[in-house]
């Protein structure tokens, strides 16, 4: 039946594949004639321009061939796509690495990371046509995308939990590792700090289902609690810790109340234009933030009372002093990185236990439906305006690290960018789930500080994988959710899948 | 305070509940009364304001006039003067909605959890005490799955408890919205056409499900219902609406024979004889 079909349809799949092709092939060239095709150029008189035209061909004839190899992979000639996108890819690949003189004759784009991206492409569309003649179906069409991506996030899910401690332990341990130099630490020590403001911000986020595009606002007041409290009064990180952490969880208490009717989109600009206003207001109340000069001399950590410092004065104590150990700069930087990992846990451990209280489960449940929450007599506002002080909370806490790391804070380092790379951090890792804001904080910012020469390409990179999740995992890469209480033991009768 | 039938002590009373939109006039001076430990029910052709009535008793709207007084065993309550969610958390009010409103995402067992969310509260101290897991907390927390579990077996969806509540059927999401709002131990129990959907089988658990809970659980219960097999069948008390006025109240023997409701239903001519359709679905109920 199923062979009749395709035998009667063939000649006609041919034309129309190509027909297609060549339409993407167009578009392809209409949308880089421009964009691509003139390249702006800086000459010592002015700016002007210059033409890349070879490369606006090269990307639509790209375009269309691999319009062409999806094409007929998906319509049951997976061989010939199979052939045709291994040669290309091959041929491409083995001239990047081996080209020599080549290379200035067949490459098709001047950029080597361009260049590899059509090996990329070539080969994605080769594994899909191998997979499709595995499968011997011939169409080659991906299991359903997200029924597969929800097998592969529940998997993980029940991974997870044997991933979490070892996590866990790596983290501990790993200052004291061969690999580990002080550069290694610093970069863990900032991925931390996102980590823990991702958490913080999955509180409101992911469990109680409210937008906020503001949330750098709490970190900023946290850093500047934390500073002024600090260099003015003199106080102690230890003291100053718990007092940036409830005056930013007052700020949102202050943010929660007029936005308590808001939802969605609307919910989204105020918290957006909360987080301008408070980057403004530090900027311009000069006499008492430093203005644009930000806050200077902030007392740097110490280790519960005792300084990092090679000479202390005399009489006083000194970290390596105590210890006995020889003086060296890096303890400052693995105590900091302690603290910040002390900090995240402490975060961590928070929302896994009070997602399992009523107020946790209250919050979820008022994401799911507000009308049903209050017909069920739970108070709306007081559970919305938990959570948005909660999550302010772990922002202050995580802005007076900030401080004591740096030293010195601006209103510069508290821009939109900031919220923006947090709420990535939460949608990216997958909203409510603990283990995947980790690792997306680990993606989206650990590994660009190791991949500095490639920062052109970060947005690029970074926009490319969001528009990806949005198609495939529109919920965020781990998002399954585990009940917080249960009847049955886990592997009782199996919860269905979710719906697509 | 006793009613006119059964002689039963009042738990609800609506009088002269109206409600305006503007220039509509949605329910108007509506007077009615629901007595303890039994079934009534509102009917009325569309838009003859039940819904509006349910709205106003469950505070999702301030009726515009009126007083609507409750005088359960816990204390007396004046509806109309309290905040939305407090009519649930105070006064025991709970309701069901006419389009299924459960946590579709979170666990049958959550929903029911959630449900108990006040007596938690408390039980683990507005949270502080919650957080360290002390016995105070797990022995409440025990208690409240408990109550869920036998409001599980009693819609038979035990067995369902770790699912997604959005992946039930719809004739269990039906049953599991009326055990989520009887897990907050209410007094009243609204419903809001609660066989809308339903196929037969169903409609006829449906009736047995809630006469259990009127007689086991010894509450009142008021529904809003189009499938008169439901309503004939089970209530004891009807109350008709249409457009916006009370028409008749009674009992379903004195309501299937009252000109005023059945020229609402079908029209102003009375020597007409009754459509089969009409004529069936009012015969079936008695």
């Amino acid at each position: 039946m199923v062979a009749r079909a395709e035998a009667l349809a063939k000649p006609l799949v041919i034309p129309t594949l190509l027909k297609q092709s060549i339409g993407a092939a167009l578009i392809a060239l209409v949308l880089t004639s421009l964009i691509v095709g003139i390249k702006t150029v800086d000459t010592n008189e002015a700016l002007s321009f210059t033409t890349r035209f070879p490369s606006v061909a090269w990307a639509s004839i790209g375009v269309g061939l691999a319009y062409l190899g999806f094409g007929l992979v998906r319509s049951g000639m997976p061989l010939a796509g199979l052939i045709a996108s291994l040669a290309v890819g091959v041929a491409q690949a083995s001239v990047l690495l081996w080209g020599g003189p080549a290379k200035e004759l067949y490459l098709p784009f001047e950029d080597p990371v361009v260049n590899w991206v059509v090996v990329l492409v070539a080969g994605v569309i080769a594994i899909r046509a191998a997979l499709a003649l595995r499968r011997g179906d011939g169409t080659g069409a991906a299991p359903a995308g997200t029924a597969l991506g929800d097998r592969i996030a529940r998997k993980f899910n029940q991974a997870s939990r044997l991933l979490a401690p070892l996590l866990i332990a790596f983290a501990i341990t790993m200052p004291f590792l061969p690999f580990a130099d002080r550069r290694f630490v610093d970069v863990a020590t900032l991925v931390s700090t996102y980590v823990m403001l991702g958490w913080g911000l999955n509180i409101v986020v992911g469990l109680a289902g409210l937008l906020d595009l503001g949330y750098v606002a709490f970190y900023a007041v946290g850093a500047y609690s934390y500073s002024m409290f600090a260099t003015y009064l003199g106080l102690s990180f230890w003291l100053c810790l718990p007092l940036a952490g409830m005056i930013a969880a007052s700020f949102g208490v202050l943010l929660g109340f007029p936005v308590l009717r808001l939802r969605g989109d609307y919910l989204a600009i105020v918290t957006l234009g909360f987080g301008e206003m408070v980057r403004l207001i530090l900027i311009n109340w000069w006499w008492f933030t430093g203005g644009p000069n930000g806050i200077n001399n902030v007392p740097r950590p110490s280790f519960f009372g005792i300084p990092f410092e090679r000479n202390p004065p005399e009489g006083t104590w000194s970290f390596h002093k105590l210890f006995g150990i020889e003086y060296s700069s890096n303890h400052r930087v693995v105590f900091l990185y302690y603290l910040i990992l002390g900090l995240a846990l402490l975060t961590c451990l928070f929302s896994y236990r009070i997602r399992r209280l009523p107020i946790g489960r209250a919050w979820e449940a008022l994401r799911e439906d507000e009308t049903a929450c209050r017909a069920l007599g739970i108070n709306p506002t007081n559970t919305k305006l938990t959570a948005f002080a909660i999550g302010a909370m772990f922002g202050g806490f995580a802005g007076s690290f900030f401080a004591t790391r740096q030293g010195f804070v601006s209103p510069e380092s508290f821009t939109f960018l900031e919220s923006a790379v947090i709420l990535a951090i939460v949608v990216l890792g997958g909203m409510g789930s603990q283990v995947g804001v980790a690792l997306a904080a680990i993606v989206l910012i650990g590994v660009p500080e190791f991949f500095r020469e490639l920062a052109g390409y970060r947005m690029l990179a970074f926009g490319i994988g969001m528009v990806l999740i949005m198609i495939w995992r529109p919920r965020g890469l781990l998002a399954v959710r585990d009940p917080t209480i249960r009847l049955h033991p886990r592997g009782g009768p199996e919860p269905e899948p979710a719906k697509p | 305070m006793q009613s006119a039938n059964g002689g039963r002590q009042t738990l609800l009373e609506v009088e002269h509940l109206t409600m305006r939109f503007g220039g509509l006039v949605a329910v108007n001076d509506v007077t009615f009364a629901a007595a303890d430990r039994e079934i009534s029910a509102i009917i009325g052709p569309n838009g003859a304001g039940k819904t509006t009535v349910f709205n106003c008793l469950t505070g999702f709207y301030k009726p515009t006039v009126g007083r609507m007084s409750l005088h359960a065993r816990h204390g007396d309550f004046l509806l109309e003067q309290m905040d939305g969610f407090r009519i649930g958390q105070r006064a025991r009010v709970a309701r069901t909605f006419q389009n299924i409103r459960l946590f579709p995402r979170m666990s049958v067992l959550e929903n029911l959890i959630v449900a108990q969310h006040n007596e938690l509260m408390r039980a683990s101290l507005y949270t502080v005490i919650g957080l360290f897991n002390l016995p105070r907390y797990s022995r409440a927390e025990k208690k409240a799955v408990e109550l869920a579990r036998y409001w599980l077996d009693r819609i038979r969806l035990t067995d369902r408890a770790d699912w997604e509540a959005g992946n039930l059927p719809y004739g269990a999401q039906r049953r599991l919205e009326i055990a989520r709002a009887m897990c907050t131990k209410p007094v009243l129990l609204c419903l809001d056409e609660p066989a809308a959907g339903l196929n037969p089988r169903e409609s006829a658990e449906l009736n047995e499900l809630l006469i259990d809970i009127r007689d086991k659980e010894k509450i009142a219960i008021l529904l809003i219902e189009h499938d008169m097999s439901v309503v004939m069948g089970i209530s004891d008390h009807i109350v008709v609406l249409d457009y916006g006025r009370k028409i008749a109240d009674g009992d379903p023997e004195s309501i299937r024979n009252d000109p005023n409701v059945i020229r609402a239903y079908l029209g102003e001519e009375e020597d007409e004889e009754l459509p089969p359709q009409v004529a069936a679905d009012l015969a079936q109920g008695s």
